[in-house]
């Protein structure tokens, strides 16, 4: 026990173990509000599919910012390469919208296209301009997040600070219009909300989540992040403000059990939290289970 | 001056036409009941007029300043999935929005109507239970519950009473009554035509050959014989 103490107490004596925890946690807790309307709105393949499109932006990113960093060094120096991988995702996951809405091609199908056609696009980038030596690692911990979160540097930890603030007042705010939306997409638009207007919120937010969430857990696992607080808590509550608030509860208690976990074990941090999520899922439907069963 | 001018509208999907050449206008205080065979396309017609499909021509004029946000919906089905979450208290409440305002929270009279109008419906007993897990009739009762919340002039209602059992489909059709004495002007499609062409004041048929006129023309002109009563038969 001592043993357990001590050697977290070592590891929080760090500064910027501290920093990562809170945007850990602060991400953690945006990916499970945007996940409910999400998973609601059948859309849990479009987050999967921006991951991806994330990873073919970073890597053009990355090609982009060898240019930048020889041309413009102080440029890069103030604002690193997140700026530019957002907005190239935003512009996706915009486009995935409009496209899943109104072409021939199925909305799904979209999604599939881009999101693979990103991946390969964006491994093909770091092969053809290889921005360090270790390709194989770069690639690894872009789609697996970094090994340790403690790679992640303090203007990291800043803008997810400030970017999970923001989401989490969007959603606040406009809580009762996506319930609206999500619920029944044509009633809103007739009685006079902007539905469009709405989904294109929810579009950027996902955007900016997935972006943040990248450093930590990686791209392919971003998904996961998203999914399995909103659907743990479907398993047990049947109103939308009790799956809301229990999603977000559920989610930032799995990052925190999933970092210490990490720190204590030497796990790769984001794996670990989705693991954690994982758990608690099937906690929760075994718990729903045995709840509709002695009710039925 | 009215309310709503159709004028020479077509509709249709991809490119093909159910309905074409539809003109009619329904005036302030108005009772519009739409009649029509299943699939002559009355609930495109009922969507099209709240704006969420495009006629494919001509056009539907607002008028007297009449808003998307003082009309209220009924829609004839709700794509709600199974296993949405959800309260009757929610759904009911999302009726609301459209009075304005940037609140993330009701305020105590928003919640005032929202009493009432589950009430107004009797079921005010199943405020907090989940909505999916309602029979049909109450879900119609919650979703027409809502409606209410979100009507200030104009109601549009798709087959209100499809499930309800026969002495909810009265009380149903004296609240509309009830609404349109206050000055409500509704537009309602149905099938039942027994209870609806007395209390209403227009029709509109929809089919091969479109018919717009008041009740009293629409006797005269024989198709409630051929249709309406025929179909039940
Ligand atoms: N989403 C759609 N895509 C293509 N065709 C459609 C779609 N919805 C309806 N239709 C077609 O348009 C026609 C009119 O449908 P609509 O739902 O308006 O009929 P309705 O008059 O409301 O019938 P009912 O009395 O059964 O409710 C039907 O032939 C139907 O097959
Ligand atoms: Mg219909």
């Amino acid at each position: 026990m001592t043993w357990f103490f001590e050697t977290l107490g070592s590891y929080f004596a760090y500064p910027f173990v501290r920093y990562a925890t809170v945007a850990v946690i602060l991400i953690a807790l945006c990916a499970s509000l945007l996940g409910v309307p999400l998973v609601l709105k059948r859309f849990s393949f479009i987050g999967d599919g921006l991951s991806h499109v994330a990873f073919g932006a970073m890597a053009v990113a990355a090609v982009l910012n060898t240019a930048e960093k020889t041309f413009f060094p102080e440029l890069f120096e103030k604002i690193g390469q997140t700026p530019l991988v957002l907005l190239l995702t935003m512009a996706a996951a915009i486009l995935l919208l409009r496209t899943g809405q109104n072409t021939k091609i199925k909305g799904d199908a979209v999604v599939a296209m881009i999101s693979v056609g990103a991946l390969a696009f964006g491994y093909l980038l770091l092969h053809l301009f290889p921005t360090s030596s270790n390709i194989t690692g770069d690639v690894c911990s872009t789609l697996f997040g970094s090994t340790s979160i403690l790679t992640l540097t303090r203007a990291d930890v800043v803008f997810s600070a400030v970017m999970a603030l923001l989401v989490a007042i969007v959603f606040l705010f406009f809580y009762r219009k996506i319930f609206s939306v999500t619920f029944d997409e044509d009633f809103s638009r007739a009685t006079g909300t902007r539905a469009g207007a709405y989904n294109l919120l929810i579009a950027v937010v996902t955007a900016v989540v997935i972006v943040m969430a990248m450093n930590l857990v990686g791209s392919l696992l971003i998904s996961a992040l998203v999914v399995f607080p909103a659907l743990s808590a479907m398993r047990i509550f049947k109103s939308f403000r009790a799956v809301t608030i229990c999603a977000a509860v559920l989610s930032v208690a799995a990052a925190a059990v999933g970092i210490l976990i990490s720190l204590l074990a030497v796990t790769p941090t984001g794996a670990t939290i989705v693991a954690v999520d994982g758990i608690v899922f099937l906690l929760f439907s075994l718990a729903g289970l045995i709840r509709g069963g002695t009710r039925a | 001056m009215a309310l709503l001018t159709i004028e020479n509208l077509s509709l249709g999907y991809e490119g093909r036409e159910i309905l074409k050449g539809v003109s009619f206008r329904v005036n302030a205080g108005d009772y519009l009941c739409i009649v029509g065979e299943n699939g002559s396309g009355k609930t495109t017609l009922m969507k099209a007029i709240l704006g969420l499909r495009p006629p494919l021509g001509g056009a539907i004029l607002p008028g007297d300043g009449l808003k998307r946000s003082e009309i209220g919906y009924l829609p004839q089905q709700t794509e709600a999935q199974r296993d949405f979450p959800a309260t009757a208290w929610e759904v009911v409440t999302s009726g609301l929005l459209n009075r304005g305002g940037w609140r993330p929270f009701l305020t105590k009279e928003e919640k005032k109507i929202a009493r009432g109008a589950l009430a107004t419906l009797g079921v005010a007993d199943l405020e907090k239970r989940c909505y999916r897990e309602l029979s049909g009739g109450q879900q119609q009762r919650v979703l027409l519950a809502r409606a209410l919340c979100a009507t200030r002039r104009l109601l549009l209602l798709d087959e209100p009473v499809a499930g309800l059992d026969p002495g909810a489909a009265g009380e149903m059709y004296d609240l509309v009554d009830k609404l349109h004495a206050s000055g409500i002007t509704i537009i309602m499609i149905t099938h039942d035509l027994d209870a609806v062409l007395p209390r209403a004041t227009h029709v509109l048929h929809v089919g091969e050959d479109v018919f717009f006129g008041d009740v009293r023309e629409y006797m005269e002109s024989g198709r409630v014989s051929r249709f309406g009563r025929g179909e039940e038969a």
